[in-house]
C-alpha cells in the first residue's frame, strides 16, 4: 500500500543523507521525496512516499524514529490528509493540438506558463493520481519533458505535526 | 576560563569524560591532536599497528567495563581500516567514540591526500556522526557523541575532525557541558507500567515459560535483575550468542545457548513454548532459523530499550520498550506481589510437567563432554577438549574473547559462563581478526585478570600483527590456537552442503610455525600435538611462570570435526542435526 511519510528533522549538513541512506541500506523503497525549511529555520520537513504491508511501514517509521536528528516521524495516510504534487510537463505543440492542449489543461485546472511557437509548458497541480491522469490524456507521445515535485503532504483539520 | 586548541580540548574532553585509554594510530591529519595528547598525563595512549585492531580493542575494553571505548585514527586509510571495528561495535551494540583525522576545511572535496569522507562511509554502521565544524564546537560535540554512544541501545559515534580545527595557533575558551539535551533523541528510561501489568498476567499463566535474554541484558547491566526474576518464577532461560553471561551458566535454570549451534534442550523448549520472555535479544536470523516455523504456540513478550528491534522479525504479543534493568526490576516487584497476594498465582503444576520434560530434553543435550576419555592414542585432539581444559585451567573466571568460526561456537558451547562480560565475542557482524585485540583491551581495563583469547589459525592471522603491540605494552593474554590447518566453519559448511568440495579454505602447508613466530615477536610460543601432553601445556599456559608472559598455544586439533547441534536449514528450531549421523 502506498504511504506518505511526513517527517521533521533537524535542518542540518548530513541529515537528509542519513535519510535516503536508511531507505537503500534497508532495502525500503522511495517512490517521490521532497524536502525543505520549514517556518522554524531549523527544522527541515521531509515528505516520503513509500509502498508497504503495515509492517514494512512500521519498520520504516522505527528507524526514522531512530536516526537522531529526526525530530518525528507521521505516517499522513493513517488518516484524513491533503497531498499535493506539482508537475510542468512540455508538449509539442503545433496546428490543431494547440487547442486541444489547452482543452485538456482546462479540465485538469493546469495553466499554460510557458509557449513557444513548436510548445506548451502546462503547470499541473494536484494528487499523484490526477497528474497521472493528466499525462494518460495528453497521450506520451506529444510530451516532450516532464518534471515532478513529488508529494508534499498535510493532515486534515487541526491535528499537525510540529515539535 | 581556559584557552585551549582544538586538539587540546578534544584530549580534554575525554579527560573530562573519565577516559583512561586510547587506542589509536597517528597520521598526518591528526597530528595535532597527538601533540596534544604527547602533552599530558591523564589519558595513555596506546598505539596499535592497524587500526582495525584500535577499534577492536577499543571495543574489548567497553565489551568488558561497560564503559566507552575510544579510537583515534587519522584520515583516508587510517578512517577507511577503522570501518570494520566499528561496524563491529554498532551489530552488537557497543558502546564507542571513534575520533578521525579529517584534512582540513578548505581542502574537503578537492581528493587531497588521505581523504576520504568518513562521515559518509561510516554512516551505514554508526549510531551516529558528527563533522566538526570549528574549534569552538569541540566540547559540546564530544558531550554529545558520548551521551548518544552511552544511552539507549549503545553504539558507535564517529567524530570527523578537520585538521584545521584542531590548530595549536587557534585558541578557544574550554568549558565541558555539564550536561546536554538533544529535542530528537530521548531514549526511554522505564517501561510501561501497563504494559509490565499485563507482561506478568501473561507470564504467571503460562505452562511452558522460557525466558530469552541476549546481549541487551549485559549491555543493560541487567544480570542481576534477570537471575532474581527468573529464580522468582523458577522457569528456565537460554542465552542468546550475546547473553552468555547473563544468566549463570553452571545453575540448574540454565539451558544452554539457543539457535544454529545452542543445545538440544534449548532449542526444544524454545520450540514447545507457550511463552516466551525476550529480553534485549533481537531474534536473529541466527536463532530463529526459519521464522515462519519459529516457536508456533508462543506467545512473546518483548522487552528491549530500541522499538525498532521490537516486532522486526517475528510479531509479538506484548512490547515494551526501556532498559533491561529497571523493566525486569519493576517486573520482578510486581510478580512478588501477585504470589504475596496469591501463592498458586504460578501454576506449579504445569511447571513441574515442563521441568520433567526439560530435564528429559537436557539428557540428550548435543554437547559431548566425554570425548576425552574416548580419543585413542594417535587419534588427532578434538577442539572441544581444548576449551574444556581451558575452562578447567581457568577454573571458568577468565575472561575469553573469540574470533569467528568453530573454535567461537565451541567455547560458546564448552566455557560456562557465570558472570556478564566475560565472554567477548563478535556476534553480530561475525569479524574474524576480532579475538587478539579485544582481549588485549581487555587486558588493559583489568591487569590482574586472566585473559584469554581463543581463536583459530585463519583468524588469528587476520590481526596477528598486534603480537607487537602486546610486547611494547606488556599484555600478557593468553592465545589459544585452535590449530585444524582449515578454515574449520566453511569446510564444515562445505561437507554439509556442498558435497566436501573444500574449494579455498586449506592453505597448503603455508601456515607459519606460530611457536617462532610468537618468540620472534618476544612471547612464549607452546605446540601441541598430542592429547596427553593438552592438560600439562595448559597447565603451563596460565602458570605462575607465565603470568606476566603473552603465552602463544597452538594445538592441533582434528579437521574433520565438526560443530553440532546444528540447526536443518529452513527448518524450525527443533530441526537439528546432532552429529554427523543423527538428526531430530
Amino acid at each position: 500500500m502506498r504511504r506518505i511519510i511526513s517527517v521533521l528533522l533537524e535542518n542540518e549538513a548530513g541529515a537528509l543523507s542519513r535519510v535516503v541512506g536508511l531507505f537503500a541500506q534497508r532495502n525500503y523503497n522511495i517512490e517521490t521525496l521532497t524536502v525543505a525549511p520549514t517556518e522554524d529555520a531549523t527544522l527541515s520537513r521531509l515528505t516520503v512516499t513509500t509502498v508497504g504491508d503495515d509492517r514494512r511501514i512500521e519498520q520504516i517509521t522505527k528507524h526514522l524514529n531512530k536516526l537522531i536528528e529526526v525530530v518525528k516521524v507521521v505516517d499522513l495516510t493513517e488518516g484524513e490528509h491533503i497531498e499535493r504534487e506539482l508537475m510542468l510537463v512540455k508538449i509539442k505543440a503545433v496546428g490543431a493540438q494547440r487547442a486541444e492542449i489547452k482543452r485538456t489543461a482546462d479540465i485538469f485546472r493546469g495553466q499554460i506558463v510557458d509557449a513557444t511557437e513548436a510548445s506548451y509548458t502546462v503547470q499541473v497541480v494536484g494528487t499523484s493520481m490526477k497528474l497521472d491522469a493528466f499525462i494518460r490524456a495528453i497521450g506520451e507521445l506529444s510530451i516532450l519533458e516532464v518534471v515532478r515535485s513529488g508529494v508534499s503532504g498535510l493532515s486534515r483539520g487541526e491535528k499537525v505535526v510540529s515539535l | 576560563m581556559e584557552l585551549l586548541s582544538g586538539g587540546e580540548m578534544l584530549i580534554r574532553a575525554l579527560q573530562d569524560e573519565g577516559v583512561e585509554y586510547v587506542f589509536g594510530y597517528p597520521g598526518g591529519a591528526a597530528l595535532h591532536i597527538y601533540d596534544a595528547i604527547f602533552k599530558q598525563q591523564a589519558v595513555q595512549h596506546i598505539l596499535v599497528r592497524h587500526e582495525q585492531a584500535a577499534t577492536h580493542m577499543a571495543d574489548g575494553y567497553a565489551r568488558a567495563t561497560g564503559r566507552p571505548g575510544v579510537a583515534l585514527v587519522t584520515s583516508g586509510p587510517g578512517a577507511t581500516n577503522a570501518i570494520t571495528g566499528i561496524a563491529t561495535a554498532f551489530m552488537d551494540s557497543v558502546p564507542m567514540i571513534v575520533i578521525s583525522g579529517q584534512v582540513q576545511n578548505d581542502l574537503i572535496g578537492t581528493d587531497s591526500f588521505q581523504e576520504t569522507d568518513m562521515v559518509g562511509i561510516s554512516r551505514p554502521v554508526v549510531k551516529h556522526s558528527f563533522m566538526v565544524k570549528s574549534a569552538a564546537e569541540i566540547p559540546e560535540v564530544m558531550k554529545k557523541a558520548f551521551y548518544i554512544a552511552t544511552s539507549g541501545r549503545p553504539g558507535p559515534v564517529v567524530v570527523d575532525v578537520p585538521k584545521d580545527t584542531t590548530d595549536p595557533a587557534l585558541r578557544c575558551e574550554y568549558q565541558y557541558p555539564a550536561s546536554v539535551r538533544l529535542r530528537s533523541y530521548n531514549p526511554a528510561s522505564r517501561g510501561h507500567s501497563g504494559q509490565i501489568r499485563k507482561a506478568v498476567d501473561l507470564l504467571l499463566g503460562a505452562q511452558r515459560p522460557v525466558i530469552y535474554a541476549g546481549g541487551g541484558v549485559i549491555q543493560g547491566d541487567a544480570s542481576e535483575a534477570l537471575t532474581a526474576l527468573a529464580r522468582q518464577l523458577g522457569y528456565p532461560v537460554t542465552n542468546t550468542l550475546m547473553g552468555l553471561g547473563c544468566y549463570p551458566a553452571t545453575d540448574r535454570q540454565f539451558l544452554g545457548m539457543l539457535g544454529m549451534h545452542g543445545t538440544y534442550q534449548a532449542n526444544m523448549a524454545m520450540h514447545h513454548s507457550d511463552l516466551i520472555l525476550a529480553v534485549g535479544a533481537r531474534f536473529d536470523d541466527r536463532v530463529t532459523n526459519d521464522p515462519t516455523k519459529f516457536c508456533p504456540d508462543a506467545k512473546i513478550i518483548h522487552i528491549d530499550v530500541d522499538p525498532a528491534t521490537i516486532s522486526k522479525i517475528i510479531p509479538v504479543e506484548i512490547p515494551i520498550v526501556g532498559p533491561a534493568a529497571s523493566v525486569l526490576h519493576d517486573m520482578g516487584a510486581v510478580v512478588r506481589e501477585r504470589l504475596e497476594a496469591d501463592a498458586g498465582a504460578v501454576n506449579r503444576e504445569a511447571l513441574a510437567r515442563w521441568w520433567t520434560q526439560l530435564d528429559e530434553w537436557r539428557e540428550r543435550h548435543g554437547l559431548d563432554h566425554d570425548q576425552r576419555h574416548r580419543v585413542g592414542p594417535g587419534e588427532p585432539i578434538k577442539p572441544q577438549i581444548v576449551i574444556q581444559s581451558l575452562y578447567r585451567a581457568t577454573r571458568g573466571e577468565a575472561y575469553v574473547t573469540s574470533d569467528v568460526g568453530q573454535h567461537q561456537m565451541f567455547a560458546a558451547q564448552y566455557y560456562h559462563f557465570d558472570k556478564p562480560r566475560r565472554w567477548i565475542n563478535s556476534g553480530g557482524l561475525g569479524t574474524m581478526g576480532f579475538g587478539l585485540p579485544a582481549a588485549m583491551g581487555v587486558k588493559i581495563a583489568f591487569p590482574e585478570a586472566v585473559v584469554a583469547c581463543v581463536t583459530g589459525e585463519g583468524s588469528i592471522q587476520m590481526n596477528i600483527q598486534e603480537l607487537s603491540t602486546c610486547s611494547q605494552y606488556a599484555l600478557p593474554v593468553k592465545i589459544i590456537n585452535l590449530n585444524n590447518q582449515a578454515l574449520g566453519m566453511v569446510r564444515q559448511w562445505q561437507d554439509m552442503q556442498y558435497g566436501g568440495r573444500h574449494s579455498q579454505s586449506t592453505y597448503q602447508d603455508s601456515l607459519p610455525d606460530f611457536v617462532r613466530l610468537a618468540e620472534a615477536y618476544g612471547h612464549v610460543g607452546i605446540r601441541v600435538t598430542e592429547l596427553d601432553d593438552l592438560e600439562d601445556a595448559m597447565a603451563e599456559v596460565f602458570s605462575d611462570r607465565n603470568r606476566e608472559r603473552l603465552v602463544f598455544l597452538d594445538v592441533c586439533v582434528d579437521q574433520d570435526e565438526h560443530v553440532y547441534p546444528m540447526w536443518v536449514k529452513g527448518g524450525s528450531m527443533r530441526d537439528m542435526f546432532l552429529s554427523k549421523t543423527e538428526q531430530t
